[in-house]
C-alpha cells in the first residue's frame, strides 16, 4: 500500500511535467480554455451561491447561539466572529471541497471516457501532447476561476448571514455591517483565502485530472477513477488546508 | 515502405513478439491476421512506437524509428494516420471538427485552404452533409468513415487501421473495406490493417501476414491464402462452416 502510494505520487508528478508544457497551437489552448471555463466555472456558480447564503446564514445562527447568553457581549461582535468564520475558513475551504465533488468528478470522468475509448491514444497517434491538449485548460481555468467564485462566495456568505441574522432577530442588519467592518484587515484576510483558494484549484485541478488520465479498463474504471478524484482531491485539500493555515497565519 | 526488423517485445514474463520480420509495401493493403492473443495489436502499436521494442527495428523509408530524435517522432506522427476499432472520434467535436482537427493542430493552411481540405476528404468518404452532427448522432459506419476521413486529412505517407470493420454489418464493412483499399491505391500509402475478419482479407488482402503465438508464420497475397498448405492457415481459414464449404468447392 506504501508502495503503490509513492508510485501514484511518482506517476502525478511525471504526468504534470508533460502536462506543463508550451501548448503546440495557442488558437486551440484558448478556445479549450473558454470551454473549461463555462464547464468548470460558470457553470458552478449555481451551486456556489445557494451553498454560500445558506452558509453565512447557519453560521451566524451558530455562533449567536453561542454569545447570546452573554449580556455583555455586543450582537455586532456576533457578525465579527461570523466573518472571520466565512473569510478564513468556510467560503474557501469548504467551497472548495463542494467543487472538488462536482469539477473532480466531471474532470476525471470526461478524461476517463477519452482514454478508454481510445480518444487519447489517437491524439497521441497524431504527435499531440494529450496531457498538455487535455489537462492544462482544466488547471489553468481552475487556476483563473475559482479565485472568483470564492470571493463571490465571501460577499454572499457575508450577505446570507446578515439577512439569517435580520429575519431571526439575532443581528439586526445594520450591525451585522458594523459587525463586518470592526477591526477588519483586508488584505490579510483576502490573501489568506486567495492563497488557499489558488492551492485548492490546482489541486482539484491536477489531482482529479490524473484520476481520469490514467484510468485502465472500461466504464466500471471511469466510475471508480471518478470516485477517487473526488477522495484524493477532498484528502489533499484537508491536508493543504492545515499546511497552508499553519504556513500563513502562524508565521 | 514500413519493415519490421526481428521485433521482439515482453510484458514481465509474457513474451508476446519473438522475432517478427515483415515488410509492408506503399501502395498495398496490407494485412495482419491471427486469432485473439497472436501479437497483432501489440505488433500493430510496436510499429506505430506507441510501445517500445525490447530486440529488432522498425524502418520508416531508410530512418530507423528507435534512432530518430524526439522533433523527428514528432514530425512523422504527422505523416500517420490512424483509424481505430471503435472510431476514437472526440465526442465533443462535429463531424467537421473533428477531420478539421489535425489540419488545425499542424497545419500551415489558410482558413479557407482547411475548409476546401475538409470537404474534399468528406465527399471523398462519401460524408456529405454530415458536417455539423455529433459522434453519438452518427451510425457505426458513419463513425468509420469519420475516422478515416480524420486519418486522411493531413495526406498521410502511412494509414493504420484497427479492426476497422468490426461490430459493422457485412454490406457497410465490405464498403468500408472498399474504401481502404481505393484510399490506399489512389494515394500509394502504406496501408496497415489489423483484423481477422476472413471476408476483408479475401476482399482487399493486396498482402496478408499470418500471425500465431508472437511469429509471423505465413505471408502472400488474398489470391493465395485459400490455397495455401500451412496447416496454421488452413487451420484458421477454414474454421467456419462456410469457409469449409468453400473449401470443398475449391478441391472439386
Amino acid at each position: 500500500m506504501i508502495t503503490n502510494f509513492f508510485e501514484g505520487i511518482g506517476a502525478y508528478a511525471l504526468l504534470m511535467t508533460k502536462v506543463f508544457r508550451r501548448p503546440d497551437r495557442w488558437k486551440l489552448f484558448y478556445r479549450a480554455l473558454v470551454k473549461e471555463i463555462q464547464l468548470l466555472g460558470l457553470d458552478s456558480i449555481g451551486i456556489v451561491v445557494i451553498l454560500s447564503v445558506f452558509m453565512g446564514g447557519v453560521v451566524t445562527i451558530q455562533t449567536a447561539f453561542q454569545l447570546s447568553d452573554d449580556p455583555l457581549i455586543p450582537t455586532y461582535y456576533i457578525a465579527m466572529a461570523t466573518r472571520e468564520s466565512i473569510t478564513l475558513e468556510f467560503s474557501p475551504t469548504v467551497v472548495s471541497l463542494i467543487l472538488a465533488g462536482k469539477v473532480g468528478s466531471n474532470v476525471a470522468s470526461s478524461l476517463g471516457t477519452m482514454r478508454v475509448s481510445e480518444q487519447i491514444d489517437a491524439l497521441e497517434v497524431m504527435g499531440v501532447n494529450s496531457a498538455s491538449f487535455l489537462i492544462l485548460p482544466k488547471i489553468v481555468a481552475q487556476l483563473l476561476f475559482n479565485p472568483i467564485l470564492i470571493i463571490m462566495s465571501l460577499f454572499l456568505g457575508l450577505w446570507g448571514g446578515a439577512m439569517a441574522g435580520d429575519l431571526l432577530g439575532l443581528v439586526p442588519f445594520e450591525e451585522s455591517i458594523m459587525g463586518y467592518r470592526l477591526e477588519f484587515i483586508p488584505f490579510e484576510n483576502a490573501f489568506y483565502a486567495l492563497i488557499k483558494t489558488v492551492v485548492f484549484a490546482f489541486i482539484i485541478g491536477s489531482v482529479s485530472a490524473y484520476s481520469g488520465y490514467t484510468v485502465k479498463g472500461g466504464a466500471v474504471e471511469v466510475g471508480v477513477a471518478s470516485t477517487n478524484a473526488v477522495v484524493r482531491s477532498c484528502l489533499a485539500i484537508i491536508l493543504a488546508n492545515y499546511l497552508l493555515t499553519d504556513l500563513i497565519l502562524t508565521s | 515502405m514500413i519493415q519490421a526488423k526481428g521485433i521482439i517485445k515482453s510484458f514481465g514474463e509474457n513474451h508476446v513478439l519473438k522475432g517478427v520480420d515483415v515488410d509492408f509495401y506503399p501502395g498495398k493493403t496490407n494485412l495482419i491476421i491471427g486469432r485473439s492473443g497472436s501479437g497483432k495489436t501489440v505488433f500493430l502499436k510496436t510499429i506505430l512506437g506507441l510501445f517500445e521494442p525490447d530486440g529488432g527495428s522498425i524502418h520508416y523509408g531508410e530512418e530507423v524509428l528507435g534512432e530518430m530524435s524526439k522533433q523527428r517522432r514528432k514530425t512523422l506522427r504527422q505523416e500517420i494516420g490512424m483509424v481505430f476499432q471503435g472510431g476514437a472520434l472526440f465526442d465533443s467535436m462535429s463531424v467537421a471538427e473533428n477531420i478539421r482537427f489535425p489540419l488545425e493542430m499542424f497545419s500551415t493552411m489558410t482558413e479557407h485552404e482547411k475548409d476546401a481540405r475538409v470537404k474534399f476528404v468528406m465527399d471523398r468518404v462519401r460524408l456529405e452533409g454530415a458536417d455539423e452532427l455529433f459522434p453519438s448522432e452518427i451510425s457505426g459506419g458513419m463513425k468509420k468513415r469519420v475516422s478515416i476521413a480524420r486519418a486522411i486529412s493531413m495526406n498521410p505517407n502511412y494509414l493504420f487501421c484497427d479492426e476497422p470493420n468490426s461490430g459493422l454489418d457485412p454490406e457497410t464493412a465490405i464498403v468500408i473495406d472498399q474504401l481502404i483499399q481505393e484510399i490506399t491505391h489512389e494515394y500509394g500509402m502504406t496501408t496497415i490493417v489489423n483484423t481477422h475478419d476472413m471476408n476483408s482479407v479475401l476482399e482487399i488482402g493486396d498482402h496478408v501476414v499470418f500471425m500465431k503465438e508472437g511469429h509471423k508464420v505465413w505471408e502472400g497475397t488474398n489470391d493465395q491464402v485459400l490455397g495455401s498448405t500451412n496447416a496454421d492457415v488452413e487451420d484458421y481459414v477454414f474454421k467456419s462452416k462456410l469457409f469449409k464449404q468453400v473449401r470443398t468447392a475449391l478441391r472439386k
